[in-house]
């Protein structure tokens, strides 16, 4: 089975700050990591690798530092790390970013499985992956559990809001996992170690001859961002005191009510 | 689709099991107001094999018109079926604006229906207008996990396409009386173009209670929880409010509550009529999810806790004395 797996790195968003007198994010000293929900997208490939044998191959789209989350993917289990880097990609939307993968992954392919997270931590769209699947005209299911292979057949769970799709489908197949999809393993010594010194390929827009330029880039995006700022807070709130939880309670309540919301 | 012929402001009207999802009738509400700014007409979409409901309900929401597709093939979604449907109704009656609910499938339709279309989408707005001189939709979300927000334009292509999470906007008033044009177009979809097949559907087993973008009262609960069996705490306030608990991501990190009930970036958007904080710091990420609620009532040992920047009334103090305190008065308030 031939797996490709689209890795993001991200900045760990948990820890980003914001710079109280400029009003700006702060993402000096933020760490960069693999995207969370692509470590289950990973897992998920390694899992099927072992259950039916094949190749993992890792991608991400990005500059050179991007390299360290493929050196972790390898250190996971992936067999091949390709970065996807120019500088004509840069200030792609998600119509843009999910084109040139989809043309990296044909240009490495061909692939039984195209896997990612359901939406990465930085920009949460959630579009990307399943645009990569209409750009390559594959089938896709987002939000995959798990998968296994029946014959010509694979059975895929996928997370709903109301329960759990149970769907049958064929090869080849783009899927999105998420955090309740499994448990990333973690990586052994000696993979770290391979994964250290092991060649991490680069592919450049000369590597792809047939790459539509209108589609690709700042330029080739349909979305373009006006204006960012961050949300503003100010305190407005009314305290409320007491002597005693119970008075407090009271006080609370007799609030709401004659604000009418109770 | 051009910029001069295109017309009409679109919202999806997503079902399941012929039910429509309120956040396709809240998008009707945003849609209105797009609609006005842009000065063109506000329709419904509604794809599926029972459609009644749906066409019901985009009507009692504002639609002026609504366009249907019917066939045993909308039964569930899937994106070869409905994509499919969905791009004859726009090839046919080319839209200006599509609006469609953040949902699995929403998310999924609309990442298609942008690809095919070659025109931009901007995924979970929480506001929306319209920039007037250019007939541009502005697109706000929240990036960064909140942290950050970004106003979207999708200027030199149509139709422009966004995509906003439930809960994100409240429903507007129902008027019964509201008869929009109904265009019922015949769009069936081959069996073979249709790739993936629902073979059994699991039904989710009833979590704590009523969904979290349909309760009118969260009790909320974050790391000063401590375990997963002190939720019961909340669980009691919520119950003599009428309302169900929600949890911040600690909450969901720590395994004391399943994610079907996180409120925040990653977990659910919420706007109940009253948000209860208890023990929550405020991160961004939890804040974007819950900023939007009617009142907030914030409940926190730490009184530099940024929860309380955004609260309605702020009470400093343990959530395990305040709480129980709220209960047993309102029960006695009940009673009176």
């Amino acid at each position: 089975m031939n797996i490709v797996v689209c890795i993001k790195q991200v900045p760990d968003t948990t820890e980003i700050k914001i710079d109280p007198v400029k009003n700006t994010l702060i993402r000096q000293g933020v760490p960069s990591i693999m995207n969370p929900f692509d470590k289950n997208a990973l897992e998920t490939a390694l899992q099927l690798k072992d259950a039916y044998g094949g190749k993992v191959v890792a991608i991400a789209m990005g500059p050179q530092q991007a390299k360290a989350v493929l050196r972790e993917a390898i250190s996971m289990g992936a067999d091949e790390g390709y970065l996807v880097t120019d500088r004509a990609f840069g200030g792609s939307d998600t119509y843009a970013t999910s084109y040139i993968l989809s043309q990296a992954i044909e240009k490495l392919g061909p692939f039984d499985v195209i896997l990612g997270g359901k939406q990465a931590i930085d920009g949460d769209t959630g579009q990307t992956a399943p645009s990569i699947a209409e750009h390559l005209g594959a089938t896709r299911l987002t939000y995959v559990l798990d998968m296994k292979v029946e014959g010509d057949k694979v059975i895929a769970r996928r997370q709903v809001e109301e329960g759990i799709e149970v769907i049958e489908t064929k090869f080849p197949v783009l899927c999105t996992a998420t955090k309740e999809s499994n448990k990333p393993r973690y990586a052994t010594v000696s993979r770290k170690l391979y994964s250290l010194r092991c060649d991490i390929p680069e592919l450049t827009i000369a590597d792809f001859p047939n790459i539509d330029t209108t589609k690709i880039g700042l330029k080739g995006s349909p979305t373009k961002v006006k204006a960012t700022f961050t949300p503003k807070r100010t305190a407005t709130g009314v305290n409320i005191e007491g002597n005693s939880p119970a008075e407090i309670a009271g006080s609370l309540i007799d609030k709401l009510a004659e604000a009418k919301v109770l | 689709m051009s910029f001069e012929t295109c017309k009409d402001v679109w919202v999806f009207i997503e079902c399941f099991q012929g039910e429509p999802k309120s956040v396709g009738l809240e998008l009707l509400g945003q849609g209105r107001k797009l609609a006005d700014g842009l000065k063109q007409q506000l329709c419904a979409v509604v794809i599926g094999k029972d459609v009644d409901a749906a066409v019901k309900a985009a009507a009692a929401y504002g639609a002026e018109k609504v366009y249907v597709v019917k066939g045993d093939e909308y039964e569930n979604y899937s994106a070869d079926a409905y994509g499919h449907a969905f791009l004859k109704l726009c090839e046919k009656y080319d839209p200006n604006t599509i609006l469609v609910g953040a949902t699995v499938n929403g998310r999924d339709l609309g990442s298609k229906l942008a690809v095919s279309l070659h025109t931009g989408l901007t995924a979970d707005c929480t506001a929306l207008s319209v920039e007037e001189e250019s007939g541009n939709v502005v697109w706000e979300r929240p990036a960064f996990g909140g942290n950050l927000y970004a106003q979207i334009l999708c200027s030199e292509t149509r139709p422009q396409m966004g995509t906003c999470r439930p809960g994100a906007f409240k429903k507007g008033q129902p008027n019964p009386d509201n008869k929009p044009e109904i265009i019922e177009e015949a769009i069936p979809t081959p069996a073979e173009q249709i790739r993936t097949k629902v073979v059994e559907f699991i039904k989710a087993a009833e979590d704590q209670g009523m969904r979290l973008d349909e309760a009118d009262v969260i009790v909320s609960g974050g790391r000063a929880m401590k375990n997963a069996e002190n939720f019961a705490v909340l669980q009691e306030l919520a119950d003599v409010l009428g309302g169900t608990v929600g949890c911040s991501r600690a909450a969901v990190d720590a395994g004391w509550m399943p994610q079907s009930r996180q409120v925040g970036q990653t977990g659910s958007t919420v706007s109940p009529k009253i948000y209860f904080a208890c023990g929550i710091s405020g991160a961004v990420q939890h804040v974007a999810g819950m900023s939007e609620s009617g009142t907030i009532v914030a409940i926190n040992k730490d009184d530099t806790a940024p929860i309380f920047e955004v609260a309605d009334y702020c009470i400093v103090g343990d959530l395990f004395e305040v709480v129980p305190a709220l209960v047993k008065e309102l029960k006695a308030r009940q009673q009176a």
